[in-house]
């Protein structure tokens, strides 16, 4: 029987929560000040503006194509990777209406290059009104979703696994837009659908440990609540890892072949699933005991017998 | 479990893979022979993204159809003030209804004439400057509502004629929200020109040229002379881009609109390889413009479209016969836009483009090409290793993951639903997620097997225990995707129809299908071990 995970491990998830959240907070202080300072680098759904995706028969160096269109004001020029064939435009809205920004570039583009030497592979225009719009929409989304992940597993499980859950989430959607940021994406709808999707296997992770703890604390409930959570994510982390590692696989996968379109996206899928993995590992179970030795005594009501001493150590 | 509900099981999971396969037969066998011609809608359609095209939506300017309608009613009030005998009422147009400034002692023939012939209008305050009553007016607000409304009906409509006669197969056509209209043109190869063409406001008008030297006008320097305005030619290049040319002083009455317009076409024109527009104009217009053409002999008459003077030929004699003839260096595809803007007629209100994505032929096919590899290389990493680890457990995993993809495929061609890039993306999550269900099993089995448990025993158990987690986990991941659909456009909503049609499909094959082979495997084949 092959294993990745021998079937006895017996790590001490929860006598480390504390070192644990003590990175995880400073992972996300340290997202927060990365988005405060540098700001969410908002693509034209978002920020509205226009985008000209081009592909030249010969090579190009950046400077060459931006300096082609620099006429159009604050002009961001992006080499796609393609031996210098493939470049993306991006201008910000501005007192123009953006569509005809967009034929101006072209036009431009065709006129610098020559018409036959430079194909126009993409255009979008997003106007202010619709920005602002999708940008509504993708906060409640976010805010709407990690709500009704908690809401589900507090009817399910108990207000602390909700809790605990809703916690994890915030974090992997901060930490994976820091990262966002930190390796210059564009945030856009799709890379909000990537963080939905993270949100939403986060939560399929920390649902199958909560699953375990309750079952092992049915079996026996004089158990202290932190050897159960312990034992129950050790029970679970062959199948953690092996799910984790299948979906690695694949996002990996798109991420290098999936195409320019879609880099972004897998990106974003690539570093949530990870962080998705070890936040319902270390941070969601451990936040249950936290509560649960922190809370007033009435906080359990399904009869349950508590550990005396907060968090113990034994395992 | 017994034999009966095994063969129940059975007919239940092969009836619903041949379904999937007769379903998906549409997409992939062209041309669709004649006995199978009933599955035609069952075609997986090809996003915008996919196969090249462009979406667009279009903001109608709604407010400006209120001001458009503010301006008739105060022509109509001017009108019927004089005829009432009310010296130079002054009616002007404002944001929300009319002021009218007349003698006061035109008030009561003022208030009669709103309340018989302006039933629209209420009277609003009153105010007496210089010894003259200023009446204010306000449309009402159900006005209003019905203005706009019918803006965006009408638009809509007459967007939906240019795109036709445009020529583009499938478009799609619709309102969104309350005052914009989406459009997606699959297949469009000039995106720029099928923009200009929707977008056109299209007001065909008809102005006599009042003879003066225009450009000092035009410059400032000279004021413009009173009933007139500027406006100017176009010119067009050997390029085909179009300029602005050299300014006209036109009267400003409009002598007819392209409302008289019943038919228009392109024509050669006299010189060789020009083409001029040709204008079949209703009985009414006919009339009107026998009537204009007589009293005009030798005036020239200016043929505008959306303010931009298109041709204006010097009236040679009376034209009885109902037929205008625009000219102008006009290109091949301007001629045959020009004709169907004329013949569709003219947007109750301007239009602008709130949002425009294109993707082109090239970049669809790439998208597909690179979005089918790393399916199938994420797919085949998965298929592979999921053997290694579970040996027999792991190829049922694996044929799970084939069933996953066949009935994925299925459904979508079943709903007519369209397949976009993050759709695809999707589909490749979907393998990645869907062994889960069959991880969570076989861990399950082989905890059971540890502790000392029968084959079928530990399989049972396996399945019985392994089940709540499947749907807690499947449960979440299926609402965040509802969320995804609900919140997401386009493309986006294609990523979650994926990958909620996964989810459920990866229960079903996990939870039913591998457990049927393990289950005939158990009964049939007498098995003791567990290869997993």
């Amino acid at each position: 029987m092959l294993e990745i995970i021998p079937n006895n491990t017996r790590f001490d998830f929860v006598g480390v929560r504390k070192t644990a959240l003590a990175i995880s907070l400073a992972a996300i202080l340290a997202c927060l000040a990365l988005i405060l300072i540098h700001g969410l680098n908002l693509g034209i759904d978002f920020a509205g503006g226009s985008l000209v995706q081009a592909r030249f028969a010969s090579p190009k160096a950046t400077d060459e194509v931006r300096a082609a269109v620099a006429e159009f004001g604050a002009v961001d020029v992006q080499d796609l990777g393609r031996e210098g064939t493939e470049f993306l435009i991006r201008v910000p809205l501005s007192e123009e209406n953006s569509e005809s920004v967009n034929a101006r570039v072209t036009g431009k583009l065709a006129q610098t290059f020559g018409a036959d030497k430079v194909e126009i592979l993409r255009v979008e225009a997003v106007g202010p009104r619709v920005g602002e719009a999708l940008r509504v929409k993708a906060l409640l989304a976010v805010l709407f979703s990690t709500l009704t992940m908690g809401v589900y597993i507090w009817i399910r499980f108990e207000w602390r696994f909700g809790l605990g859950a809703g916690i994890a989430l915030l974090h992997d959607v901060i930490i994976t837009s820091g990262f966002l940021v930190l390796f210059g994406y564009e945030f856009d709808l799709s890379i909000v659908a990537a963080l939905l999707t993270v949100v939403g296997f986060s939560v399929n992770d920390t649902v199958i440990v909560s699953d375990r703890i309750r079952e092992n604390r049915a079996k026996d409930r004089r158990a202290p609540l932190a050897n159960v959570i312990n034992r129950s994510i050790n029970e679970t982390l062959s199948r953690t890892i092996l799910t984790t590692g299948t979906a690695v696989m694949v996002v990996v996968s798109l991420f290098v072949l999936g195409g320019s379109v879609i880099h972004a996206f897998a990106f974003a899928l690539l570093v949530g699933f990870i962080v998705g993995t070890y936040s319902s590992v270390f941070i969601a179970a451990p936040v249950v005991l936290f509560f649960e030795s922190a809370g007033a005594p009435a906080a359990t009501e399904r009869g349950a017998a508590r550990s005396t001493a907060p968090a113990s150590r034994r395992t | 479990m017994s034999n009966s509900s095994l063969f129940s099981r059975t007919v239940l999971v092969v009836g619903l893979t041949i379904a999937a396969i007769v379903v998906l037969l549409p997409s992939v066998w062209q041309p669709l022979p004649d006995w199978l011609s009933f599955l035609k809608g069952n075609k997986i359609a090809l996003g915008l993204d996919l196969q090249g095209g462009t979406h667009l939506v279009m903001q109608v300017d709604s407010d400006q159809a209120v001001v458009n309608s503010l301006e008739i009613n105060a022509d109509e009030l001017r009108r019927e003030l004089r005829k009432a005998g009310i010296r130079s009422p002054k009616v002007e147009p404002t944001a929300d209804g009319l002021t009218v400034t007349l003698p006061s002692d035109g008030r009561a023939a003022l208030l009669e004439l709103a309340a018989s012939q302006f039933p629209d209008l209420k009277v609003a305050a009153s105010e007496t400057v210089n010894d003259q009553l200023v009446q204010h007016l306000t449309l009402l607000p159900e006005e209003v509502r019905r203005i706009k409304q019918s803006a965006i009906d009408q638009s809509l409509e007459t967007i939906r004629n240019r795109v036709d006669q445009f020529g583009v197969s499938e478009p799609v056509i619709q309102r969104q929200g309350d005052r914009d209209i989406l459009i997606q043109l699959p297949g469009i190869q000039d995106p720029e020109r099928a923009k200009d063409l929707i977008g056109k406001t299209a007001v065909l008008e008809f102005k006599l040229v009042r003879d003066v030297d225009a450009e000092p006008i035009a410059k400032g320097s000279q004021p413009t002379p009173a009933g007139t305005e500027v406006l100017f030619e176009t010119t067009s290049d050997p390029g085909g881009t179009r300029r602005k040319g050299s300014p006209l002083v036109v009267e400003t009455q409009t002598l007819m609109t392209g409302d008289v317009v019943t038919d228009a076409r392109v024509r050669p024109g006299d010189l060789p390889n020009s083409r001029v527009v040709s204008v079949d104009l209703n009985a009414r217009g006919a009339r009107l413009f026998g009537e204009i053409t007589a009293a005009n002999v030798n005036r020239r008459l200016a043929i505008i479209l959306d303010d931009t003077v298109y041709s204006a030929p010097v009236i040679r004699e009376a034209i009885p016969g109902g037929k205008a003839i625009i000219s102008g260096s006009f290109s091949p595809d301007e001629a045959k836009d020009l004709a169907i803007v004329l013949r569709s007629g003219a947007l109750p209100a301007p239009v602008t483009v709130a949002e425009e994505r294109t993707v082109g032929p090239t970049l669809g096919q790439d998208s597909i090409r690179q979005g089918m590899r790393s399916f199938i290389v994420g797919g085949l990493m998965v298929i592979l290793f999921m053997p290694v680890y579970y040996r027999f457990a792991g190829l049922l995993a694996d044929m799970a993951l084939v069933w996953n993809v066949l009935f994925i495929a299925a459904a979508l061609a079943a709903f007519g639903a369209t397949l976009t890039l993050p759709g695809i993306a999707g589909l490749v999550l979907t393998l990645g997620m869907a062994v889960d269900a069959n991880v969570l099993i076989n861990e399950r089995i082989r905890e059971e097997l540890r502790v000392g448990k029968s084959a079928r025993a530990a399989i049972e158990a396996g399945y019985e225990r392994a089940l709540p987690s499947i749907l807690d986990s499947s449960i979440t991941t299926f609402l965040s995707g509802l969320i995804l659909f609900q919140f997401g456009s386009g493309p986006i909503k294609g990523f979650a129809v994926t990958l909620c049609i996964g989810l459920v499909s990866s229960v079903f094959t996990a939870v039913v299908g591998t457990r049927l082979i393990w289950d005939y495997l158990l009964s049939r084949r007498q098995m003791h071990t567990v290869s997993i």
